[in-house]
């Protein structure tokens, strides 16, 4: 009995030893971009600050205007909300004289759904509520089967869902990329009412591609750019702006789906610096060493119950 | 061996109608809750998604009922019989505090008519930590409460039942081994998910070891907090001499911790955040000097000969436990964006009001059925 005894603590070892092998083998579960995926390239240097985006975005999505301060005339809210799930913010520095500078200039930069490759909020969503297209990657919300538990809100990295506070039956709001609009053949609202082709929208490979192009361009020089999609045949002329060299998007989290070009370091323009491996996904093959299939729990419970049985056997 | 006995006695006290108030408030706030939406009754917002009913409720409060938990390693895995008189009150904690959880719970998820889908597998995602979170929360609550039926069985005479029940009960004792190993650790693997917006201070793979450590430490804790507190109060012998043995086992259990704790701050490179003076680098000292403090109260025999000594050590290490949870989940959790959280009134008096349930509970249930052994 006592073998059998020490045999169990072995398997509770050996459980223990599985607990601590995440941090050891970083297996390789990195999630690849899906071919047909569809996303967004935000040009921050062509963007004007117009926000026709953030208008379209509300028309698309009836989503009601939302007022900020005292005024009470038109919408403008100062950041996403559950009523807002897309915006221009703008980064700002002492006089405000040069576009797209870090020192004395202003840079502008859209906030919206990142539409990652290996999405935390789905992973942690428990319900199933949050899911990414297997086809083109949009992510999208079922409020069907939601619970309102909120653990997509505390995964997200780019702090996008967004939770109805104030309703009695609430939901979770985000840009879902206008999935009811690609539905039906067309293209989300943002890029198709952008007038300078800042936010444009495309096949992600072909995104990918026209960053890199605009990466290789000549600061002042002028160029033709794609306006509204990839796909739409008509161009703006514009200078190219000095561009940092950096796509984010491209690794950051695993990678996303709207991907930024910018002239001020994207820190400066309140996106978080992220490592290449989503911190759920730690937590993912945490979850899968230890219970893939059951097999372990199942083990460990046939053992606790020999276990129990003789125990209370002794007793008697 | 002397039998447990109900302790007697009123059970609606000054303690208890004291109680009542507060639960009656608490409900007028829930109505509200449940009117006009969460945020009509508390400050969530959406940086802090998740607060006090969380953190407090949930994640602290299930493992101040690890008591049932801690005591069942102790007897059937570690084969220490002699500690099987402390397992039926603990198990009863346990039981409150798990299925108040579950209420909880049920406050705080907004969409809470659809909490069914998370048995639906359709809609249960088997990545998602927080599915297994739920899903073993909600069976251990079920467990829990068949392990203390014997007692209600005895209560009521129905000892044909109780017979039948005992010969099961092996299955039920495994379970509630199993399934608090498992979610116990997962709140730790949770907070994973919260990525960069958690500071490094807590921010580890090794969550899921350090929750489940605690856990346990705080499921001795409770148990000797509770026993020493009703010795003293209603001048039951209590149990001092198997209390000093359990804190003996206690402190390795508590020095192993703190040396994972510090060697994983310390091999990540992150021990200089601890150092920086600000309200995070400060709870963290207040978190470690909280579980340091009865390492050194409870090191020597004589200290833990002593009921003052083992009880003031069990609230250290309760207290340790909790002031750790709420760093992971509040203190720590740093959303940036200038969002800030602080539990709002109401918040704070449903959260009081579930803990007056509690105690309103335990009080009958102390009172009327066979939980302690008496002199
Ligand atoms: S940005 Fe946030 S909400 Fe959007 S897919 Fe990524 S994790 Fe989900
Ligand atoms: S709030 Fe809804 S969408 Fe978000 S994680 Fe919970 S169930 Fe999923
Ligand atoms: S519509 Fe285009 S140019 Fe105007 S704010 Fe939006 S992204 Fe910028």
């Amino acid at each position: 009995m006592q073998i059998k005894r020490r045999d169990f603590l072995k398997t509770v070892a050996g459980g223990a030893a599985l607990a601590a092998a995440p941090s050891i083998t970083m297996a390789s579960d990195a999630v690849r971009r899906l071919p047909g995926a569809v996303g967004i390239l935000y040009d921050s240097t062509l963007c004007i600050g117009c926000q026709v985006c953030t208008v379209a975005c509300k028309e698309a999505n009836n989503m009601p205007p939302e007022f900020s301060g005292n005024q009470r005339r038109w919408d403008n809210p100062v950041d996403l909300s559950a009523r807002t799930l897309s915006i221009i913010k703008e980064y700002e520095s002492g006089n405000r004289h040069h576009k797209d500078h870090a020192q004395d200039g202003y840079a502008f930069v859209k906030r919206q759904c990142m539409h990652c490759v290996d999405p935390p909020c789905t992973t942690a969503c428990p319900a199933s509520a949050l899911t990414k297209d297997p086809q083109n990657g949009m992510v999208t919300y079922n409020k069907d089967a939601c619970i309102g538990c909120r653990y997509c809100e505390v995964a997200c990295p780019f702090e996008i869902p967004k939770f109805q506070w104030d309703r009695p039956f609430p939901q979770i709001v985000k840009c879902q990329l206008c999935a009811h609009l690609l539905a039906k053949g067309r293209i989300p609202a943002c890029c198709h009412q952008c007038p300078t082709g800042a936010s444009l929208f495309g096949p992600v490979a072909g995104l990918l591609a026209e960053a890199r192009r605009r990466q290789q361009m000549t600061a002042g020089k002028t160029y033709d750019f794609p306006l509204s999609s990839l796909a739409s045949g008509k161009t703006r002329t514009h200078r190219a702006g000095k561009y940092i060299p950096h796509i984010y998007g491209e690794h950051e989290n695993g990678g996303t789906q709207v991907l930024y070009l910018a002239g001020v370091s994207f820190d400066k323009l309140g996106l978080p610096d992220l490592p290449e491996r989503p911190y759920t996904a730690l937590a993912r093959s945490i979850q899968h060493t230890l219970y893939r299939g059951l097999v372990a729990p199942i083990v460990v419970f046939g053992g606790l119950m020999v276990l129990v049985a003789r125990r209370t056997k002794d007793k008697e | 061996m002397r039998a447990a006995r109900p302790l007697g006695g009123r059970v609606v006290s000054r303690t208890f109608l004291a109680a009542l108030v507060i639960v009656l408030v608490a409900l007028y706030f829930l109505a509200k809750r449940f009117m006009f939406g969460l945020g009509a009754v508390t400050n969530l917002n959406d940086g802090y998604p998740w607060g006090l009913w969380i953190a407090y409720d949930v994640v602290t409060g299930t493992a101040i009922g690890c008591g049932g938990y801690s005591m069942a390693l102790l007897v059937y895995v570690f084969n220490k019989g002699r500690y099987h008189p402390l397992v039926r009150p603990a198990v009863m904690t346990s039981m409150f505090g798990y299925t108040l959880a579950g209420v909880a719970v049920f406050f705080d998820i907004g969409r809470y008519w659809h909490i069914y889908n998370l048995f639906l597998p359709w809609y249960a995602n088997p990545d998602s930590v927080l599915l297994e979170v739920a899903l073993c929360i909600a069976l251990y609550s079920l467990v829990l409460w068949i392990e203390f039926a014997p007692t209600f069985l005895a209560h009521w005479h129905a000892s044909r039942w109780r017979t039948r029940l005992d010969r099961a009960m092996f299955v039920f004792i495994a379970l509630g081994i199993l399934l608090p190993t498992m979610h116990q650790s997962s709140l730790g693997t949770m907070m994973i998910a919260a990525g960069q917006k958690l500071s490094p201070l807590w921010q580890t793979a090794w969550l899921p070891l350090l929750f489940l450590m605690t856990a346990v430490i705080m499921g001795y804790a409770a148990v000797v907090f509770e026993s020493t507190l009703l010795a003293n109060r209603y001048g039951l012998p209590g149990e001092n001499r198997i209390l000093g043995k359990l804190s003996g086992g206690v402190v390795w259990l508590v020095a192993g911790y703190l040396v994972v704790r510090f060697a994983d701050v310390i091999l990540r490179g992150q021990l200089g955040l601890a150092f920086k003076g600000d309200l995070a680098a400060n709870m963290f000292w207040i978190e470690n000097a909280l579980f340091l403090l009865p390492l050194v109260m409870l090191a020597g025999k004589s200290g833990r000969g002593r009921p003052r000594v083992l009880f003031l050590a069990a609230a250290s290490l309760l207290l340790a436990g909790g002031v750790y949870r709420f760093d992971c989940y509040l203190i720590g959790f740093n959303p940036g964006n200038g969002w800030h959280y602080f539990p709002a009134v109401p918040e704070i008096v449903i959260t009081l009001g579930l803990i007056s349930v509690e105690l309103m509970a335990y009080l009958w249930f102390v009172k009327r059925l066979p939980v302690y052994r008496e002199a």
